[in-house]
């Protein structure tokens, strides 16, 4: 899991579901911190109740952005909700991208550019934040091939489906040794279909 | 285990510990011969397997940089990773899936049985499947194949099942588990399979046959095996007479060594073993050893392969169990009617969510790609795998222009599809949606080829020197004791998954290698 959970909340912002409720204001502390460092943050909450809340030890999160802003981060943020529009994904899992492009020091300029020109694209700065999820798709669509999207793109691959959270979501159960496999846990219980003769499937081996 | 000094000439020296090092290390080390195995991976164990898909492909996975050129997809998609395959003790038997098939006889034949087709290099192997079959018989007893010495097959699961439905509705009539080195039951003091899936992964149960854990324990325990994992080799030596004399390698802390040798066995994988040989040039051998045909690291095949899959509206949990759970054979026979020749197998696959994000379709995004992830446990999926036509222009060769943390230079691997891999890979990928629409689908996706597993044919075996490296031994043409003892020496590469035949050749150059020793030939 690689997701900084915080412990202390204010009221309004543990009540927003992420994609639905208002964007949480940044405490001044942190604004203050985020101007000194020239850096950003990025907030969210898993749904309470969801089975990925279950598994973050706290169902807030934050992510420090080392180099980006957040203006950079939630655009990027949202870049990788276009090229990958799972519903059921959190943001948070998004967020791992961020984190993982922010880390990234030798394409930062690249990612600066990009983001601004998918800005620009959607009519100045922050715009592409708030176009419409048909309008961000035109916007990446144009830009397609380019060493910007290449870079988001593939760092999309390894980011976003290699967490517990998007195994979670897509039903992948992971390592399984620890549980003895899948010999009595379900590997053949495929039940809308018939099942083959046992020429063809041999009935597996009882100890 | 045995520790031999540097200037011990008496003993062979094989470079890789895979199916074909590892098995030969074994074989050689019973009939007390002594043995180093220089094998440029770590040791790694069942305990320390990793059963997640990045995580693991980094502990295993043979990474040194390569290049590509040609027309094949791979180039574009993963232009410095030409093959999937393994750095670490027991090479990629580690991550192999475990189908074990024989040749067919005509498939020994193929330039007598598909004809002179144009672009191809076509030719006979220089031994019959009758040569094979007793070596076969020992191959498979000694990995504990399924459905071979009276081994039951292993259990299906739902992906086979899903696959056995759509295939048999189609009137396919040989489908089945498979013949698999995977225990269905306990066998040679290992466990029967879990179920697990992550065969690509190294299998923590041990059921999958691995020379990890087979042949080189087996080989250790005769004393007559010295294992040097984390040594890279760099050169193979010769003296004056032109017989191989040492090999030099670098060890784990960087040191560079030279192990002298009575002979040298060559089992790197089809891109290393011709690198090396092109490596190892001197004033004597100006184009790399063994190389007089100018064969070496030529006829480069890969397996026409593709994948297929599809989308189900019921859950099938394909990752659940064996990853090559099970088989369509059908369309393994040649019967040029179909547009090509050479024929293909449908074997069942899965990948995980991480790799399935990064294989299913390479460079893809948007909304119907996040709709088959979406419904990744919907999934079904299967891998065909058939012939491919050797040509002299596919093929590894040095690149001088990237140099490795050595100094020397990278392989480059140039591939262009041959039409008939191009007929055979629609007629296949076709077979396989019809397969998954006859079960029920709701739609299916063809996979483009992954990175190369069965890497083939760069010193095939050849009746003459002038167009091939080496014999029906393996023992190469123009070096008397220096032996391909690796896929690299397939003359063709046929529809089945290459392992069992690597196994089979290894056994079968043993004995030929112990016989030359003993008549002092080499």
């Amino acid at each position: 899991m690689r997701v900084i959970p915080i412990e202390a909340q204010g009221a309004d912002v543990a009540a927003c579901h992420e994609e639905a409720g208002p964007v949480p204001k940044m405490d001044l502390p942190l604004a203050r911190r985020e101007f000194l460092r020239g850096s950003g943050i990025l907030m969210g909450t898993l749904a309470t109740g969801s089975v990925l809340a279950l598994l973050a030890p706290s169902t807030a999160w934050a992510l420090e952005l080392k180099s980006l802003s957040t203006s950079e981060g939630q655009t990027l943020l949202a870049m990788g909700r276009t090229l990958f529009p799972h519903k059921k994904l959190p943001d948070a899992v998004y967020a791992i991208l961020v984190k993982d492009l922010d880390a990234k020091a030798d394409a930062l300029q690249v990612l600066r550019d990009g983001v601004a020109s998918l800005d620009r694209d959607c009519g100045g700065a922050g715009a592409f934040v708030k176009a419409t999820p048909a309008r961000r798709l035109l916007a990446v669509q144009a830009i397609e091939g380019r060493p910007f999207f290449n870079t988001v793109r593939g760092q999309c691959v390894t980011s976003l489906y290699d967490n517990d959270m998007a195994f979670a979501v897509f039903g992948y159960e992971g390592a399984c040794f620890e549980k003895g496999g899948y010999i009595q846990r379900g590997f053949q219980d495929l039940k809308w279909l018939a099942a083959p003769p046992a020429e063809a499937s041999p009935a597996p081996f009882a100890a | 285990m045995a520790k031999f000094g540097q200037d011990d000439d008496g003993l062979v020296v094989i470079i890789g510990s895979g199916a074909g090092g590892g098995t030969l290390a074994n074989e050689l080390c019973q009939k007390g011969i002594k043995v180093v195995v220089l094998e440029a991976g770590a040791r790694q164990s069942i305990g320390t397997y990793i059963q997640n898909e990045w995580k693991s492909f980094g502990q295993l996975a043979w990474l040194d940089k390569r290049t590509t050129s040609g027309t094949w997809r791979v180039a574009r998609d993963f232009p410095n990773l030409p093959a999937w395959v393994c750095k670490t003790v027991g090479g990629t038997t580690t991550h192999w899936a475990g189908a074990s098939l024989r040749f067919q006889e005509h498939e020994f034949k193929a330039r007598t049985t598909y004809g002179d087709i144009a672009g191809a290099s076509l030719m006979d192997w220089p031994l019959t499947l009758a040569d094979l079959d007793p070596y076969y018989a020992r191959a498979e007893d000694k990995m504990g194949v399924t459905r071979t010495n009276d081994i039951p097959g292993l259990p299906g699961n739902n992906n086979f099942k899903v696959m056995y439905a759509g295939a048999t509705r189609l009137g396919y009539k040989e489908v089945h588990t498979g013949r698999m080195a995977i225990n269905s039951r306990p066998r040679d003091g290992r466990a029967a399979c879990l179920q697990m899936g992550f065969c690509f992964q190294g299998c923590k149960s041990g059921a999958k046959w691995s020379t990890l854990y087979t042949e080189i324990p087996k080989a250790e325990a005769t004393g007559n095996l010295d294992l040097r994992p984390e040594c890279h080799v760099v050169r193979i030596e010769h003296n004056a007479a032109g017989r191989a004399e040492a090999v030099v390698y670098v060890d784990k802390d960087g040191n560079t060594q030279r192990q002298k040798a009575r002979a040298v066995c060559v089992a790197g994988n089809s891109i290393e073993t011709p690198r090396l040989l092109l490596l190892s040039a001197s004033n004597t051998f100006k184009d790399g050893l063994a190389n007089s045909s100018g064969q070496v690291g030529r006829n480069y095949m890969r397996h026409m392969t593709g994948s297929v899959y599809a989308m189900f509206r019921q859950p099938v949990h394909m990752y659940r169990g064996t990853t090559m759970a099970g088989i369509v054979r059908d369309e393994a026979v040649n019967d040029p009617k179909r547009g090509f020749v050479g024929g293909y197998e449908l074997e069942t696959l899965a990948l995980g969510v991480p790799f399935m994000a990064a294989f299913l379709n390479p460079g893809g995004w948007g909304p119907d790609f996040a709709e088959y992830m979406d419904n990744y446990v919907n999934l079904a999926g299967m891998w065909i795998v058939g012939e491919d036509m050797p040509r002299a222009t596919n093929r590894v060769t040095l690149n001088p222009e990237v140099k490795d943390k050595f100094g020397n230079p990278v392989p480059n691997v140039h591939f262009d599809d041959h039409a008939n891999d191009i007929a055979m890979r629609e007629h296949a990928f076709s077979v396989g949606q019809r397969i998954y629409a006859a079960a029920g689908a709701v739609k299916s996706f063809r996979t483009p080829p992954y990175p190369s597993t069965h890497n083939l044919g760069t010193c095939r075996m050849g009746a003459k020197p002038d167009d091939s490296v080496c014999n029906a031994y393996g023992q190469t043409h123009d070096i008397p004791n220096l032996f391909i003892s690796d896929g690299s020496q397939f003359t063709t590469g046929g529809a089945e998954n290459p392992t069992l035949t690597i196994v089979t050749l290894a056994i079968r150059q043993s004995e030929y290698i112990a016989k030359l020793m003993s008549i002092r030939a080499i």
